[in-house]
């Protein structure tokens, strides 16, 4: 489809917010806005990081997801303790795909689901005692484990256990870290704040434990923190990293350890992939230890030798030779992957709707495909993350902040973009609207897409996704015609 | 009082970042800007207002301060 003007997508936006009672339409107009990237300052066009609307069919998690399923759960030598009932644990059990090395069940547990269960008699009586014994257990069962964290889930706040003195109690006697983690779902607006507490408790827990240990440095030591990690992104975004001559200390949480989360203070530098769910840290580290940090953008060639150049700004010249390097090395390759999908994309359409910076991330691997991005939204951003998008997007195109189920179905059934970048929650909607959809969360069960290795997968999945023939072939049920019977039949029936 | 975190870039500019609500803005200008003085009233970028009790030039940014809000944006 065309491109719309300002006029056409305001007036998009207009008629989606028709629908609304006048209280929650003009709360929603505040965040649904077009683009324009003569603003400097993404507040003045659209809002961000509020509490949803109840009644709206928002796509949001909460702060334990943010918590337990990014932060802490992909650290794999550590067992993370689903504190409270059942549900919260299972149903975010190995959903996030992060691929590790070792031997689950033995020394890494990144699949397993840990909980203390928690029934009405602990609600009722409170769950330390239970939680000590849990603790107790697993450092029998399971005596290779580095460590344990405890994730609260809603019930634990709400009754105020005090986790922290349990586990402080257990880590003396284990002489393990135990890690209490105040991450009750009800807390924040979204998975974002579980991020942060997180974070803050990496940062009062785990952070300084080796400070004044002495480690073999090098002018060439980094982190890589916040790699996503899916599909095994951590890989194809270390081996870059590496290959352009500089050693990889630590990198979490992606295939981390908790040795690596210690050690993270000796870098010279951090580079931060999400941003979203990481920069309290970095931000941590560069005033504690002066350690500078970087963001940067793995997702196609154009940003990866971006990216690679400027790491490399932060090292001297045989660095910034080894970037030129990895990036000669490997333009041959991207020049081939350009070359097949290109012809076969180019001019596509997409519109994208993921979490907190993810869509910024791949508009840059998107238009090296020739395609463009005509609608962008995330689900828990903050005014920052769209600070940093307006200028990667077009002008004119619409930006939509944790947008509801209706909206995004009305946005889409009119710009008919050719792919959608979503996630599962969105994944069967559009796609019996007979709209090819990725998940932009899981990479749809493929991956990795980061890195140069990541983006030739990029594009064959984008491309086998689009030209599937099968999207022209479907009616979609709610077009199917009605087979009511007649009310004649009807009578005799009855 | 809110905690607040004040760096500066390359270049020499200061910039504002209160973590409790993730906000992070440019500082466009400072009261007291000298070695001995430093802090006072700040204004961002998004118009909001703190005030830094007036202190030597902190030796190394980014610095962690307490700092009471004049007028917020929003």
């Amino acid at each position: 489809m065309s491109e719309l003007t300002r006029e056409e997508t305001e007036a998009l936006i207009q008629e989606v917010l028709e629908v609304y009672p006048e209280k929650a339409r003009k709360d929603r107009a505040k965040h649904l806005a077009v683009n324009d990237q003569s603003i400097e300052q993404s507040k003045k066009c659209i809002t961000s990081n509020r509490k949803s609307l109840p009644g709206v069919m928002t796509v949001r998690g909460c702060a334990y997801a943010g918590s337990k399923g990014v932060v802490w759960g992909p650290i794999k030598d550590m067992i993370h303790v689903s504190h409270g009932p059942i549900g919260c644990g299972q149903y975010s059990r190995a959903g996030r795909r992060n691929y590790y090395v070792g031997t689950t069940g033995v020394d890494t547990f990144g699949t397993m689901n840990f909980t203390s269960d928690f029934q009405e008699k602990d609600i009722v009586f409170g769950g330390d005692k239970k939680l000590a014994k849990l603790v107790a257990e697993i450092e029998q069962l399971f005596p290779l484990h580095k460590g344990i964290s405890v994730q609260s889930e809603c019930p634990i706040g709400l009754i105020g256990d005090d986790i922290e003195a349990v586990s402080k109690k257990a880590a003396k006697e284990m002489n393990k870290p135990i890690v209490p983690v105040r991450c009750e779902g009800f807390r924040g607006v979204s998975q974002s704040l579980g991020h942060h507490i997180a974070n803050d408790s990496i940062r009062d827990w785990v952070l300084d434990k080796r400070d004044g240990q002495g480690f073999d440095a090098t002018p060439y030591d980094v982190s890589i923190i916040g790699d996503y990690n899916i599909g095994g992104d951590a890989w194809a975004s270390r081996i870059l990293i590496e290959e352009m001559g500089l050693r990889v200390v630590s990198q979490w949480s992606g295939d981390g350890t908790l040795a690596e989360i210690e050690k993270t203070p000796k870098v010279k530098l951090n580079l931060l992939h999400c941003y979203r769910s990481m920069n309290y840290i970095s931000r941590h580290m560069e005033e504690k230890y002066g350690i500078p940090w970087l963001e940067y953008n793995f997702f196609g060639p154009t940003k990866i030798a971006e990216s690679l150049r400027a790491i490399a700004a932060h090292f001297d010249d045989s660095i910034k030779e080894g970037a030129e390097r990895v990036i000669a090395k490997y333009q041959p390759m991207m020049d081939a992957v350009i070359a097949r999908y290109k012809p076969r994309l180019q001019g596509k359409t997409v519109m994208l709707y993921v979490g907190g910076l993810r869509p910024r991330h791949v508009i840059g691997a998107y238009e090296d495909l020739g395609m463009q991005v005509i609608g962008t939204g995330y689900e828990f951003a903050h005014n920052d993350d769209y600070d940093r998008t307006i200028k990667e997007m077009g002008n004119a195109t619409l930006l939509y902040d944790d947008a509801t189920g209706f909206e995004l179905e009305e946005f889409i059934k009119r710009m008919q973009p050719d792919l959608v970048g979503s996630g599962i929650k969105e994944k069967y909607v559009f796609q019996k609207m007979g709209i090819p959809l990725r998940q932009m969360h899981s990479w749809d069960y493929s991956g990795p897409y980061h890195g140069y290795d990541g983006f030739a997968i990029f594009a064959r999945d984008m491309d086998m996704a689009i030209s599937n023939p099968c999207w022209s072939k479907q009616t979609p049920p709610w077009k199917k015609r009605p087979e009511v019977p007649e009310a004649s039949e009807l009578k005799k029936v009855a | 009082m809110a905690n607040i975190m004040v760096r500066k870039d390359a270049a020499g500019a200061y910039s504002f970042y209160l973590p409790k609500r993730d906000l992070e803005d440019a500082i466009v200008s400072m009261e007291f800007d000298t070695s001995e003085k430093w802090g006072g009233e700040i204004r961002l970028n998004n118009g909001g207002a703190y005030y830094i009790e007036p202190q030597a030039l902190p030796a190394r940014f980014p610095i962690s301060l307490r700092a009471r809000r004049l007028d917020a944006a929003e």
